[in-house]
């Protein structure tokens, strides 16, 4: 606490900010920050990292400058020996993931723009990324990332896209990760990495989707687009579903229609393109018959029938669906149909199930006619009894 | 002589039947313009015949216990002949039976038949609704799906906020900490064992009361004076009357248990969240709506434990409200008219408010 004085003391009369703040309430909002940050949660304080290059009371002896920082943060993060006192699992190899990335590569060839640590972690307010006030929280990095990457200003001597947060935001992952609140939905490190960030290469591409679409992965390295996207220099996954704003596949991606992805390479007349539009029309309709089963099921359960042993069944019937949608990316026509054949078998027992239960709901019904019919022949006749009683009576 | 009269007659040489039969015979009923009024007890006591009957059926295959209860609902409606029948005509009896109790309850309240003497006959009516409401209740949870175990949940949850003595009362009631197997069994049993034999006592009580006293007529028809004929025998003419509400209620059960069978719903999951829009049944709607509306603290107490106060005081002033009546001397009648209307306006409301907002 003796060090922090002095360094606040210090600081209070020889160093001005850049913004022309007073050195005090740099340090006033330094110390403010660091209440909440992770170190000094561990029992860190600030000369943990503001130790002093001469320990003098020079202007800015206690500053770290920018191209100072990764060594900084690796001269702990790196040490496995310090790092296991604190988390005997936590990661060491930030730094050497940080080299191999393109900020890490143009940093170690002087470029002091590019992201360090505390462009990601912040200054004084690090946190784990499983704080959800932290920048690096799965719901933050993209905002995070976007800081600099949508920055088209910043980012005009690098020469790439600042469209990656706008197309993500439009994304079905984004949707997955923050309206529906899917911390396991990718977010931008999910696919760049995080310390080793850097774009896949054209071949790498479907590697890093298949890590969470495995099967759409598998099913493309045994398609033939595979060689032909190769041929043509052409990102595998990204070729049909774009690199950041990917949409939620729709069965109008499918075939050679006019909002079908097929239909940039095929046209309805080659055989390829009438296996895409025989897909897409099978797609529907079976999409269409599970509605149809569901809809009959309903009815029965609304009429008091137990369906659910049938409801359980018909929901197979969606994943068999699913599958064959998935089963596409095979191009291979036998495929998709043996997936589309099981589901509708499944929505024909479906269709029996519920066409039993309500055949029974009808013989129910008509069970209780002729009971109804005798207890209102008792009402009619003893109403008929009293009147000619009382009238004989009275 | 026929079979049937040897049998009768046998009979009638040992126990006198036309002696036992005597104030039945006998038994005379008013006959005015309200005595229609007068069926609806007959009704109610009709209704839960019908609950005995299709209860002791229900008991030969449910099972009460966590892990089986839902399944043997689920086997009774789906498997076991005309089980769904038994069931659907059971639940849909229970809210008949509460709602023509009610009715009962309130026809009598503004006809002001509970006048002396029988105050008595009223308090047992009373005592007789309160079980009815209690049947309800404790049924209710029995099926042990999702809605009846959230209903059973929060319905509990409200005694149990009472100072001092609420949480005794809901471990009492569930048997511990929350709800589960303890708290279905201790529910079976009240609804299967313990209300049907206070009950049963209590329609004795009901029913020796209102043939001691015989049916009240009304003082607006009181004041018209004797006319002839204004007498109607109870057998067969009062009893004719029963049977066709009798057979009336009957056709109403079957119809509405066939086109509208109740459901079973999804079975109970205690570590599942309470589904959206969760309200109890009708009966319970008005309080449930009181309560909704009452603030959270009132004079620095909880809300809800206020409410729960103010319907015991108000159910314990509605069973005295003979007693009431005749305290306020020459204006009590208009008194108690005025609050059995605003009674009969206030559950009609919050019931109906609660039913389409909740």
């Amino acid at each position: 606490m003796r060090v922090l004085a002095i360094m606040v003391t210090f600081a209070a009369l020889s160093v001005r900010g850049p913004a022309e703040q007073p050195a005090s309430a740099l340090v006033k909002s330094a110390q403010d920050q660091f209440v909440s940050d992770i170190h000094a949660q561990k029992g860190m304080t600030c000369v943990a990292c503001h130790a002093g290059s001469d320990k003098s009371s020079a202007p800015g002896a206690y500053s770290i400058r920018r191209g100072q920082i990764p060594a900084l943060c690796g001269s702990c993060h790196s040490d496995a020996g310090r790092m296991k006192q604190f988390n005997p699992s936590v990661r060491t190899d930030q730094l050497t993931q940080y080299k191999t990335s393109v900020h890490g590569v143009k940093f170690g060839h002087g470029d002091t723009r590019v992201a360090v640590c505390t462009d990601c972690h912040s200054t004084h307010s690090i946190r784990p990324a499983s704080d959800p006030h932290s920048s690096i929280h799965p719901l933050n990095v993209a905002t995070t990332c976007k800081q600099c990457h949508s920055d088209a200003a910043y980012m005009k001597p690098y020469a790439i896209a600042t469209d990656q947060f706008s197309g993500y935001a439009d994304s079905v992952h984004y949707k997955a990760l923050v309206e529906s609140g899917d911390l396991g939905a990718p977010t931008c490190t999910t696919c760049h990495g995080s310390h080793g960030a850097a774009p896949p290469g054209v071949a790498a591409v479907a590697n890093v989707c298949a890590s969470c679409h495995v099967l759409q992965g598998k099913f493309f390295e045994e398609s033939p687009h595979k060689q032909a996207f190769r041929k043509l220099e052409l990102p595998s996954c990204v070729t049909c579903h774009e690199g950041h704003r990917i949409h939620h596949p729709d069965d109008n991606f499918v075939g050679t229609g006019k909002s079908a992805i097929c239909a940039t390479c095929h046209i309805g007349s080659e055989p390829a393109g009438q296996m895409a539009d025989g897909a897409h029309k099978n797609f529907r309709h079976l999409e269409a018959e599970i509605v149809s089963a569901r809809s009959l099921l309903d009815r029965a359960a609304r009429a008091g029938m137990d369906v659910t042993d049938a409801d359980m069944e018909l929901a197979q019937a969606n994943d068999a669906l699913a599958k064959a949608r998935v089963s596409l990316h095979s191009a291979q026509p036998g495929r998709v149909a043996a997936d589309l054949e099981a589901g509708a078998k499944i929505v024909a027992n479906a269709r029996t199930a519920g066409n039993a239960a309500l055949r029974e709901r009808d013989n129910r019904r008509k069970a209780i006619v002729l009971p109804v019919m005798a207890l209102a022949g008792l009402f009619a006749t003893a109403g008929l009894y009293i009147r000619s009683l009382e009238r004989k009576q009275y | 002589m026929s079979g049937s009269e040897i049998v009768r007659q046998w009979i009638d040489e040992r126990v006198d039947l036309r002696e036992m039969f005597a104030p039945l015979m006998e038994k005379t009923v008013p006959r005015h313009r309200f005595s229609h009024w007068y069926l609806l007890g007959g009704v109610t006591l009709f209704l839960f015949g019908v609950q005995v009957c299709t209860g002791l059926l229900l008991l030969l295959y449910y099972r009460p216990s966590m892990n089986e209860a839902y399944e043997s609902v689920q086997f009774i409606s789906n498997r076991v002949a005309f089980g769904w029948l038994v069931r659907s005509v059971h639940a849909w009896s229970a809210n008949l039976m509460i709602f023509m109790a009610f009715a009962h309850m309130f026809s009598v309240a503004f006809l002001r038949a509970y006048r002396k003497p029988r105050e008595l006959t009223w308090i047992s009516g009373m005592v007789l609704l309160f079980l009815c409401l209690g049947f309800g209740f404790s049924g209710y949870l029995l099926p042990w799906n999702t809605l009846s175990f959230f209903a059973t949940k929060v319905g509990t949850e409200v005694p149990g906020r009472m100072p001092l003595i609420g949480r005794a009362i809901l471990l009492l009631m569930r048997g511990g900490e929350d709800v589960g197997g303890a708290t279905l069994a201790r529910f079976f049993s009240l609804h299967v064992v313990v209300l049907p034999a206070v009950t049963a006592g209590m329609i004795l009580l009901h029913l020796l009361l209102v043939q001691k006293f015989g049916m009240s007529v009304p003082p607006s028809v009181e004041k018209e004076g004797p006319r002839f004929g204004n007498n109607v025998k109870f057998f067969p003419n009062y009893f004719l009357r029963d049977v066709m509400t009798w057979s009336a209620a009957l056709m109403v059960l079957l119809v509405l248990a066939a086109v509208s069978p109740v459901e079973l719903g999804k079975k109970a999951d205690p570590f599942g969240s309470a589904p959206a829009g969760i309200k109890p049944e009708w009966y319970f709607l008005s309080q449930f709506q009181t309560l909704r509306l009452l603030p959270a603290t009132i004079v620095h107490m909880d809300g809800e434990v206020i409410g729960a106060i103010a319907f015991g005081l108000v159910g314990a002033l509605w069973i005295a409200l003979p007693l009431l009546e005749g305290r306020l001397g020459r204006n009590g009648a208009r008194w108690a008219r005025i609050a059995v209307l605003g009674g009969l306006i206030y559950l009609a409301s919050t019931t109906l408010y609660a039913y389409f907002t909740t």
